[in-house]
C-alpha cells in the first residue's frame, strides 16, 4: 500500500512537472508560429532593402533595419565600456563597506526599472538637458543607461566566479593588480562576461519605450543612421503599424515581417552569444 | 650555511584574531624546510608572509621583519612584483593560467621584462620534468594536463623566473601517490639551486624531503630543528603527539 502511494506521488510529481514545461512551451511555439505563418510571406529580398513608401503600405523596412543596427551599436559603445569597466571597479578594487554595497544594491534595483522611465529619463536628460533633441545619439544614450544595470551586474557575476586561487597565481608571478585582472582574470571570464553584454543587447535591441521620447520617428524619409537626426527602429515601427496607422487593416501584413524580422535579428544576435561562448570554450579558455 | 629568508618577532593578525605569535625563523640557502602542525597552527600564514599575498586581505596586521637575505621584504620602497618574481609560489591546488603551456611560462618571463623565447620555456619545463611530456603540445590548453602535470607546470611557472626562494603551500595535498613521488623528487632536485620551504600535512613525506623541520602549534613554533632530530627525538611532548598522529 505504501509502496503504491509512494509511486502514485512520485507520477503526480512528474506530471505536474511536465505538464508545466509543455505548457510554457506550447505558449511559445504558438506566439512563433503566429509570427511565422503571418510574416513569412512578407519576407522578401525587397522587404528587407526597399525603404517604406506609399505612406508605408508598400515597400519594405530598410529604414527601421539601419535604424535599429545603429542605435543597438550605439548602445553598446555606451554601455559595454562603462558598464565592464565599473563591474571591475566593485569586484576587483572597492572595498567590501556600507557604500560599495549600497552602489551594488543600486544598480541590482536599477535593473527592474521599468523601460519607460529610463525614456523619461532620457528625455530629460538627453534630449533637454544636454540640448541633444530627439535624435539618435539621444536614444542611443537612453538605451545604454537601460543596459548598464545588466551588463554591471552579469560582469560581477562573471568575474565572481573566477576562484582567487587565479588571481594568486597571476600575482605570484609578479604580475601587479592591473596585469592580473587584463591578463587572467577577464580572459577566464570573457564567456560569461559576453553572454550577459550581447543577451542585453538584445534586449535593448527590441525595447520600444525608451526610445519613443528620446528619437525614434513614426516615418522618415531620407536616409537614416545620422547621430543627430530622428531615426525609425524595428519596434517602434512595428508599435506604430499594429497601432497609429491609418489603415490598420492594410498594413498588417508588414507589422508581422517587422515582427518576424526583429526575432530573427534578436535570434542571430543570440546565436553569436553561443558562438563566441564556443569559440571561447574550445581555445584555451577551458575552465 | 647562508641564511636566505628570515622572520624576526613575526606577528600577524586578521582583523582581532592572532593567528602568528613572535615567530623568529631563519631558513638556509639550498635547503628544503618543512612546516608542519595541524590545521589552523599558521603555517600557509607564515608562508604566505614571505610573497606578501596578505596584501590581498585588508584587514590583515604584520608585524615585525621580514628578509630575503639584507632586502627588507616590507620597505615602503621595495616594489612587491620584484619581491614575487625573487620569491617563487607553488599553491595547495595547481592554478595554471586558463592559457596554453606555453604561455603558462611565458607570462611572468614577459610581464618581468625578462627574455623569452622557445628555449627558456623548454629549459624550465625540463627543469620541472615535464618537458618529455608536453613537448609537443604546448600549444594545448593548460587545463588539459593531468592533476600531476599541472602542478609541475605550475612549478615549472615558477622556476622560469630564475627565484631565489620557492615557497610550496601542500602542493602534493590533491594528487596521487605516483604524483606525488614524482613531485618530491623534482623537489629535491630543486633545493640544488633554490631555498624551498615547504608546507605539509604528510609526516612521511617531510622525513622524505626535508632537510630541517619547524613544528607549529596556534601560531607559535613549538621546536624546529634537523628533520630526523625531530622525527626520531623530539624534544617537546607535543610535537611527539602530533607526528605520532594523536592529534592534527
Amino acid at each position: 500500500m505504501l509502496f503504491k502511494s509512494s509511486k502514485i506521488s512520485a507520477v503526480v510529481e512528474w506530471g505536474t512537472l511536465l505538464i508545466s514545461t509543455v505548457l510554457v512551451c506550447f505558449f511559445l511555439v504558438v506566439v512563433i508560429w503566429e509570427i511565422v505563418s503571418k510574416g513569412a510571406g512578407q519576407l522578401s529580398w525587397d522587404f528587407i532593402t526597399k525603404v517604406p513608401s506609399a505612406g508605408m503600405t508598400k515597400g519594405g523596412i530598410l529604414t527601421p533595419i539601419i535604424g535599429t543596427v545603429m542605435l543597438t551599436i550605439l548602445t553598446a559603445l555606451f554601455a559595454i565600456p562603462f558598464g565592464v569597466c565599473c563591474a571591475i571597479y566593485l569586484n576587483e578594487y572597492a572595498e567590501d563597506n556600507w557604500l560599495t554595497r549600497t552602489i551594488r544594491a543600486s544598480i541590482r534595483n536599477l535593473s527592474g526599472v521599468p523601460s519607460i522611465i529610463y525614456g523619461l529619463f532620457g528625455l530629460a536628460l538627453f534630449v533637454q538637458a544636454l540640448q541633444l533633441g530627439t535624435s539618435l545619439l539621444a536614444a542611443g544614450l537612453t538605451l545604454g543607461l537601460l543596459s548598464l544595470p545588466y551588463i554591471i551586474t552579469t560582469t560581477e557575476e562573471a568575474l565572481m566566479r573566477i576562484p582567487n586561487s587565479t588571481r594568486e597565481a597571476a600575482l605570484a608571478v609578479g604580475a601587479t593588480k592591473f596585469e592580473t585582472i587584463k591578463d587572467v582574470v577577464l580572459p577566464s571570464a570573457m564567456p560569461g562576461i559576453l553572454t550577459g553584454v550581447v543577451l542585453t543587447l538584445s534586449r535593448a535591441a527590441g525595447e520600444t519605450a525608451p526610445i519613443l521620447f528620446t528619437g525614434a520617428a513614426f516615418y522618415i524619409n531620407n536616409s537614416n543612421g545620422y547621430l543627430n537626426q530622428e531615426f525609425m527602429a524595428l519596434p517602434y515601427h512595428l508599435y506604430m503599424l499594429s497601432t497609429q496607422h491609418q489603415s490598420i487593416e492594410e498594413v498588417r501584413p508588414i507589422a508581422y515581417g517587422t515582427a518576424l524580422v526583429l526575432i530573427i535579428v534578436v535570434f542571430f544576435m543570440n546565436l553569436t552569444a553561443f558562438y563566441i561562448r564556443f569559440k571561447y570554450r574550445k581555445s584555451a579558455t577551458e575552465m | 650555511m647562508k641564511t636566505k629568508l628570515s622572520a624576526r618577532n613575526l606577528n600577524i593578525s586578521f582583523g582581532t584574531k592572532q593567528v602568528l605569535k613572535n615567530i623568529d625563523i631563519q631558513f638556509v640557502e639550498n635547503e628544503i624546510t618543512a612546516l608542519i602542525g595541524p590545521s589552523g597552527c599558521g603555517k600557509s600564514t607564515l608562508l604566505r608572509s614571505f610573497n606578501r599575498m596578505h596584501d590581498l586581505s585588508p584587514d590583515a596586521k604584520i608585524t615585525g621583519t621580514l628578509q630575503l637575505e639584507d632586502l627588507d621584504l616590507y620597505a615602503k620602497s621595495v616594489p612587491v612584483t620584484q619581491i614575487r618574481k625573487r620569491i617563487g609560489m607553488v599553491f595547495q591546488k595547481a592554478n595554471p593560467f586558463p592559457k596554453s603551456i606555453y604561455e603558462n611560462i611565458a607570462y611572468g618571463l614577459r610581464i618581468n621584462n625578462l627574455p623569452c623565447d622557445k628555449s627558456i620555456v623548454e629549459k624550465a619545463l625540463r627543469e620541472a620534468f615535464l618537458w618529455e611530456e608536453v613537448k609537443n603540445d604546448l600549444k594545448m590548453p593548460a587545463t588539459r594536463l593531468s592533476g600531476g602535470q599541472q602542478q609541475r607546470l605550475c612549478i615549472a611557472r615558477a622556476v622560469a623566473l630564475r627565484p631565489e626562494v620557492i615557497l610550496m603551500d601542500e602542493p602534493c595535498s590533491a594528487l596521487d601517490p605516483v604524483s606525488t613521488l614524482k613531485i618530491e623528487e623534482l623537489i629535491i632536485y630543486l633545493k640544488k639551486k633554490y631555498t624551498i620551504v615547504i608546507v605539509t600535512h604528510n609526516m612521511q613525506q617531510a622525513q622524505r624531503i626535508a632537510d630541517k623541520t619547524v613544528f607549529l602549534y596556534l601560531g607559535e613554533i613549538k621546536e624546529e630543528g634537523p628533520t630526523h632530530k625531530i622525527f626520531d627525538s623530539p624534544e617537546n611532548e607535543m610535537t611527539a603527539n602530533y607526528i605520532h598522529g594523536q592529534f592534527g
